[in-house]
């Protein structure tokens, strides 16, 4: 055993890649039910890969067979039915845990420095994870596939000046169709899962070079011991490692049982409307994208055009995921963690939160006159989180940060 | 000011509450089916294919699928159940074809196998149960669920000759075959994920107990000593 893992060493690091990202990897002894869900994103990366793997084998990307190739993998395809509920429920559960590792993020200051990289890789993550989502809803060719790809794609129309040639050029044609499920399904099955992967790889490349941060929002470098070996800190593998196969089964007990009990999850995770083959000819009565696109989606449709253009929607849209890149340089707080900040933060997270939760909320209901004034109203506090950070984060008294962890 | 603004916010909240609860437009009636009922499943696929595959496919499904399922043995089907195919694997079209449709219902009477998952089942129950005399519409009926609806009243036959409780029994066993039909797997769907969640649940005691004993050595600070 020894010898042959010499023999690998000597032709490639495994040794230390082991010992650098697991065995010797010093974590913070102190992660509370927040860390569980980095982890977790991986293993729900990892399953959407292998059940679209699955999936690719039957799924047939042509307008005239998509829908019915989905129908064939539910009834005919041994186990087709459980790739792709795994496959749909998955994707959801992918947003749920996304969310809430950037809520952790917020939570502890995980974005402040020295880690303001990890945090701009994760929201280009992020991005990219709405993109291919987007696109794999696409796939199945139903109404909402359908029109829902018309909506956002007619996005690029406004553009000023080359709006209308972009659209043609994404789309390969005037409208929706063919070409433009065929480029999706490429794009779904190749380009963003590559994208998708490098950028987890730096996402972790840049996190094992910084070290993790933790609930006190304490440097443990700053401690170490005659050895160099941080006082507060634990090896990854395998305290940590054990620990996270416990929050895989916790996790998947939760998943379980949406994918057996209710996949459909009541219209929310598979839309009614998306069991109808795609119509051009017939738009459906109410519009909305998938739950965790729609607090961009309230964004957009609460800034009215202007100039005959609903370019300014566009670009508030855009600027509502763009403006999360600037967070490490917004906020001038001394502290990280929620634990010693002050007061106006913890309020401003607060509203943050709920507003996120309503423009969500709002994006999957049909437009009147109140749904837009309320859109309107917490699309302003929502930006107003982060242009009045530099101000709510330098006043008011910050607890002191302890010097060790605390349990 | 600050109170202004909280008024104008909860009635924003109670007119919310309101809109979401205003929003259905027709009532409609709880089906009630019940997946499980073989009984139930089968008089129903008798129903459908007597009453309403004449014109509408649910081409997603192959009659010997039906018969696995549903406990049919290929001779039952094909005696019983086909009528317009004579392959016991092919799936359940209608021969009814496009250009009549067209001229007789203005359309092609819309492919039934994922209705129960579009529409729901109270809506199918509700629906077919729904229509009355109108003698301004060109079959004489109209229905409540869906104004204006161009399907005659198929079961009208069935209603005349029996009660009306038995005449709801077979309109749910039809829903309830509607349902399956739509989403076939259901049948073992639930089951296959107790068994799932039985075994998770074991495993999650084993994986919290490995957890526990691992980190005894970080709660008394021995950790190092493991090398």
């Amino acid at each position: 055993m020894k010898n042959k893992q010499s023999w690998i060493d000597q032709r490639f690091p495994l040794t230390k890649v082991w010992n650098e990202h697991l065995a010797e990897y010093y974590t913070p002894r102190n992660f509370n039910f927040w860390y569980f869900f980095g982890s977790l994103a991986m293993l729900v990366l990892v399953m959407q890969l292998v059940t679209g793997i699955f999936l690719t084998m039957h799924f047939k990307p042509d307008s005239a067979n998509a829908f019915a190739s989905v129908e064939y993998i539910m009834r005919d395809v041994e186990w087709g039915w459980l790739m792709r509920y795994l496959h749909s429920t998955g994707a959801s559960a992918f947003f749920v845990v996304i969310y809430l590792h950037m809520y952790r993020g917020l939570l502890y200051g995980s974005y402040k420095a020295p880690r303001e990289l990890i945090w701009i890789l994760g929201m280009v993550l992020y991005i990219a994870l709405m993109a291919e989502a987007f696109m794999g809803y696409v796939l199945p060719w139903g109404q909402m596939s359908f029109w829902g790809a018309q909506v956002i794609i007619s996005l690029f129309g406004s553009v000023p000046v080359i709006g209308p040639d972009l659209l043609v050029w994404i789309l390969g044609d005037y409208a929706v169709g063919d070409p433009a499920l065929n480029r999706f399904f490429s794009l779904h099955v190749v380009a963003l899962p590559l994208i998708l992967v490098v950028l987890v790889f730096l996402h972790i490349v840049a996190l094992h070079a910084v070290g993790s941060n933790n609930p006190d929002g304490i440097e443990i470098k700053k401690n170490k011991d005659k050895d160099g070996i941080p006082k507060d800190g634990i090896p990854f593998h395998p305290y940590y490692s054990v620990k996270d196969i416990m929050g895989v089964v916790a996790f998947l007990m939760i998943f379980c049982t949406v994918v057996f009990f209710a996949p459909a999850m009541n219209g929310y995770f598979l839309e009614n409307a998306n069991f109808v083959l795609a119509n051009p000819l017939k738009t459906p009565d109410h519009i909305a994208p998938l739950w965790y696109l729609t607090p961009f989606y309230s964004v957009l449709r609460a800034i009215p055009p202007m100039f005959g253009s609903q370019f300014p929607g566009v670009l508030g849209m855009g600027a509502a995921l763009v403006i999360l890149v600037a967070l490490p340089w917004l906020d001038r707080s001394p502290v990280k963690s929620i634990r010693y900040r002050s007061a106006p933060f913890k309020w401003a997270l607060g509203i943050f939160v709920i507003s996120f939760i309503m423009l969500g909320w709002l994006g999957m209901q049909p437009v009147n006159e109140l749904n837009a004034f309320l859109a309107r109203l917490f699309t302003i506090l929502y930006f107003a989180f982060f242009i009045l950070m530099p101000w709510y984060t330098s006043i008011g008294k910050t607890k002191p940060v302890p010097e060790r962890t605390t349990e | 000011m600050k109170t202004l603004n909280k008024l104008q916010l909860s009635i924003a909240a109670i007119a919310l509450s309101f809109n979401v609860i205003a929003s259905p437009s027709v009532q409609l009636e709880d089906a009630n089916t019940d997946i499980t009922d073989t009984a139930s499943l089968q008089n129903g696929a008798k129903l459908f294919m007597n009453y309403c595959s004449g014109c509408h496919a649910i081409s997603f499904m192959r009659y010997n699928r039906i018969g696995s399922d549903l406990g049919f043995s290929d001779a039952d089907i094909e005696a019983n159940l086909m009528f317009a195919s004579d392959k016991v694997g092919e799936n359940i079209t209608t021969a009814m074809p496009e250009k009549g449709a067209a001229a007789w219902f203005g359309g092609t009477p819309p492919d039934l196998s994922l209705v129960s998952r579009s529409k729901g089942t109270d809506w199918i129950y509700s629906y077919l149960k729904g229509f009355y005399a109108d003698e301004s519409r060109i079959f004489g009926v109209n229905n409540h669920v869906l104004e204006n609806a161009s399907m005659p009243d198929a079961l009208w036959s069935l209603r005349e000759g029996q009660s009306e409780k038995a005449f709801d029994s077979d309109v749910r066993d039809i829903t309830n075959f509607l349902d399956y039909v739509g989403e076939p797997v259901k049948l073992i769907r639930t089951d296959l994920g107790k068994k799932v969640l039985s075994f998770l649940a074991i495993l999650f005691v084993l994986t919290y107990l490995l957890k526990k004993e691992y980190w005894k050595d970080v709660k008394y600070g021995i950790w190092r000593k493991r090398d």
